[in-house]
């Protein structure tokens, strides 16, 4: 992952203390916060360019351009204007409604597509702190919702205990998957990648085959591909009522963020998966069982990651599910991840901006037509410049904080002649 | 519990070699008594005996080793499907019987033996499969090289990248972008070399994004090939929706590469119609794939790179531009990456569609890291993914009598038993996936 070692340089003397403002200036301006803000406003700049260069109005009104040169400067800032309001009104706040409680309601939108992301993200966080690369969130969330969704309609069981079951079933699915992989991995060296994108594949075909199968998965008396609701008990139960599609599996997604920060700051077991992620050699020296590790480690990834499975199919689907009920979320979560560098409160944050574009997205393409994948562009370009702080900081001539590298020159050395 | 961290013993003591120069490293050859390849054996083994022999079929499977227009006609080959199943059950627990020999000897089992038996338990399976039906063998082979060769164009790309030390998850990206762009040019101007070209420019303006980060930036490789796939995937399809839908006709009716029957060599029997009546990307494929396999280890080029992916700090030491080697043969991958992706809209389907590579760049990761960084290798199990997920589909239009699902996940499976079973812990260039700093 991104290393955060700054040298500290004591032998350089200074020659005049810089002022208080100053230095709390520069603070500010080098801290990860604004590259942060920097790279959000740059990939959004980005977007709207995208968008501009393909609306057919910006188009017909450049044709007479010089005629009348305000008519294109209008249509390109209608054109980014409305659609980055339109992704504000669909994500945060809508102005159009009359009252707060139903102009918040996008906002609880926002909160219901980012927990899954979050949870899955925080699966995906978790192995890369074992120096795993867990690709296998799509497999893991189909097992998880596969297992979570045939007890949430198959059993009959009362209120509060069929829900816990549901779960229980879920994780332990998701873990299963996930630990397939980590076993392969410390039992034969199996390269987790392979593994993971093979089990990809493997689940999403073993749940297309048990959905279209009578009495696995499939409904009864229908041919489709596809689950009988789920028994109200085993639905996650909404938060704020019905008005809002918010439920419970956002405070379980908040519990875990706590929980997965516990294991791996302030646990032994998280002590060691870190271990093991800076170095396994190391590790194995100092006497940690690397392989277990490994193990544990993918067990609850998967876990964390059959968790947005299971949110999915008790949570927003609960009408039954098909073999698309995974959403893309188990190859978002990797962005979310690292945009979140794999911390467990930077990905719940990173989980929150996401969902917020996901939820404006629709919303966007609904009210100006502008094709969702825009947002899938402005996503992983804020992650690309976050990443990279040298860039943003040479786009917008910030100071280069001390002890950083600084970007290597791709040119060509000019190799002078030697006289001797 | 522990047995995969126990140093595995040496053999013998090497016999001292006074006269090699301290500098000549002798590799030591490691004597491991291992059991995964006998185990992966016997597990298919058993596989092969329930399936071909308890749960036989009776009727016979007809295999056309011809298509009508080739000039030499060979006979069809009936085979019975019970017979052929024990004869086949029979031998692979032979060569099950064989590896667990060799393990007990502490030898490995030689890759012929995977090999023979590989190719035994498919014609064990097809019979089975097929009983009752007929299977068209070149037809067979020929879905399977189609569909191999995005990935083994991808593999190409990976294994350059990887080898000269930055890890190249965005191979996907290269892939799809290589489509977008071929299928956009090809069509404008009307003419497939074009598109190609294009291809190969769109495939290494990724990969100059993905050196830009991972070079110049010292951003983790991981991270920038992962979040490439999604630019990618993202830009494309931003552009498809919202210009090449409304204007297919002028950008997304892109001109295909006609077939090159190549004279004599395409009269072959079964392998000439495969392999010998193609177009230009396919034989451009062969060129590719023979210059890597034997550049990467026999010009100055192949060692330079391979030295900067190693051990960038000698191969600084002794002259050579880490980051310029680094920054232009990642270039070079995501050139030969596009071509692959050129394949999907110039070579097999001729339009562009959103996402129409569909994981090809992963499985093209997974050909990689199975092949062992090595192309012929990687070229193989690339082969292995394309006819695994051809044979699902013919075994779909004759009619399998397992459900199409477990079918489909056939390659998938084998290829985790695989990876788990013969491959084991592969070790990849040591320098790939550090950001070099001079200094």
């Amino acid at each position: 992952m991104s290393d955060t070692k700054t040298t500290v340089d004591s032998g350089e003397t200074k020659i005049a203390p810089p002022s208080r403002w100053n230095v709390a200036l520069n603070e500010i301006l080098r801290g990860s916060v604004i590259i942060s803000i920097l790279s959000v406003l740059l990939a959004l700049v980005v977007g709207a360019i995208l968008i501009i260069v393909v609306d057919p109005k910006v188009a017909a009104t450049s044709g007479y351009f010089f005629a009348r040169p305000l008519d294109t400067l209008g249509a390109m800032w209608d054109s980014a204007f409305g659609a980055y309001s339109s992704l504000f009104q669909g994500s945060i706040y809508n102005f159009r409604r009359p009252d707060f409680a139903s102009g918040i309601r996008p906002f609880t939108e926002t909160l219901n597509f980012a927990a899954p992301l979050i949870v899955a993200g925080l699966g995906v966080a978790l192995a890369f702190r074992v120096g795993l690369f867990n690709i296998g969130g799509r497999g893991q969330m189909l097992i998880a919702a596969a297992c979570a969704g045939y007890v949430g309609f198959a059993f009959d069981l009362p209120p509060v205990i069929h829900l816990v079951v549901a779960i229980a079933a879920g994780l332990a699915g998701g873990a299963l998957w996930g630990g397939i992989v980590g076993l392969l991995k410390a039992r034969t060296g199996a390269h987790e990648v392979i593994v993971t994108i093979m089990l990809n594949y493997v689940a999403f075909y073993l749940v297309s085959y048990m959905l279209r199968t009578p009495g696995l998965l499939q409904a009864p008396g229908s041919n489709n591909p596809k689950t009988a609701p789920i028994n109200p008990n085993a639905i996650l139960p909404d938060l704020l009522g019905s008005t809002y599609n918010l439920n419970l599996g956002l405070i379980l997604v908040i519990a875990l963020t706590i929980l997965v920060w516990w294991i791996l700051s302030r646990s032994s077991l998280g002590f060691q998966f870190r271990a093991v992620g800076e170095n396994p050699n190391a590790a194995r020296v100092a006497g940690i069982r690397v392989d277990r590790m490994y193990i544990y480690a993918m067990l609850l990834s998967g876990g964390l990651v059959g968790m947005a499975g299971i949110i999915q199919v008790l949570g927003t689907v609960p009408a039954g599910f098909s073999s698309g009920i995974d959403a893309g979320i188990g190859f978002d979560a990797i962005t979310v991840a690292l945009l979140g560098r794999a911390r467990p409160w930077g990905v719940f944050f990173a989980g929150l901006l996401f969902g917020a574009f996901k939820a404006g997205g629709f919303a966007m393409q609904a009210a100006e037509g502008i094709p969702i994948d825009i947002v899938l562009v402005v996503q992983s370009l804020i992650v690309l410049f976050i990443a990279a702080p040298p860039l943003v900081r040479a786009l917008f001539r910030l100071p280069t904080p001390v002890g950083e590298h600084k970007p290597i020159s791709l040119r060509k050395p000019k190799v002078k002649a030697v006289v001797r | 519990m522990s047995a995969p961290l126990v140093r595995p013993r040496k053999k013998a003591s090497l016999p001292v070699t006074p006269a090699v120069p301290s500098q000549v490293i002798v590799r030591e050859k490691e004597a491991i008594r291992s059991w995964k390849a006998p185990i992966a054996f016997a597990l298919f083994a058993v596989l092969a005996v329930l399936l071909f022999w308890v749960f036989g079929r009776d009727a016979g499977t007809n295999f056309r080793l011809s298509t009508d227009t080739d000039v030499i006609q060979l006979a069809a080959v009936d085979l019975p499907a019970r017979a052929t199943g024990i004869t086949v059950s029979v031998l692979l627990l032979l060569i099950t019987a064989f590896s667990f020999w060799r393990s007990i000897g502490k030898r490995p089992t030689p890759l012929w033996a995977v090999a023979v038996y590989g190719v035994l338990f498919m014609v064990g399976f097809l019979t089975w499969a097929g009983s009752g039906e007929s299977i068209l063998v070149p037809g067979l082979l020929l879905g399977a090289l189609g569909l191999s060769i995005p990935l083994i164009f991808g593999a190409m790309g990976g294994i350059i990248s990887e080898r000269v030390g930055v890890v190249n998850v965005a191979i996907e990206g290269q892939l799809l972008a290589g489509a977008f762009v071929s299928a956009v040019l090809a069509s404008v101007t009307g003419n497939a070399y074009v598109g190609l070209l294009g291809a190969m420019v769109a495939g290494m303006l990724v990969s100059f994004v993905l050196a830009t980060f991972s070079i110049k930036y010292l951003v983790d490789q991981v991270i920038v090939g992962v979040v490439l796939n999604v630019l990618v995937l993202g830009l494309t399809s931003f552009l498809y929706s919202s210009i090449l839908t409304d204007n297919s006709t002028l950008l997304n009716t892109p001109p295909r590469f006609a077939a090159i029957p190549i004279p004599l060599l395409s009269e072959i029997p079964i392998i000439g119609p495969v392999l010998f009546r193609q177009t230009l990307i396919v034989y451009l494929m062969y060129i590719i794939v023979v210059v890597v396999a034997y550049a990467l280890v026999k010009t100055k080029w192949g060692l330079r790179l391979r030295s900067v992916g190693e051990h960038p700090q000698a191969a600084d030491t002794v002259g050579i531009n880490v980051y310029l080697t680094r920054f232009w043969n990642v270039s070079l991958a995501g050139a030969i990456a596009g071509i692959g992706g050129a394949y999907f809209t110039l070579g097999s389907v001729g339009s562009f569609q959103k996402d129409m590579t569909a994981g090809a760049g992963f499985i093209a990761l997974a050909a990689v890291i199975f092949g062992r960084w090595d192309p012929i290798r990687a070229l193989l199990a690339a082969l292995l993914f394309g006819f695994a997920t051809n044979l699902q589909s013919v075994l779909a239009i004759i009619g399998s009598p397992v459900p199409s699902e477990f079918m489909l996940m056939l390659p998938y499976v084998v290829t985790i038993i695989a990876v788990a079973g013969f491959v084991g812990k592969v070790r990849g260039p040591a320098a790939s996936g550090k950001p070099y700093i001079k200094g």
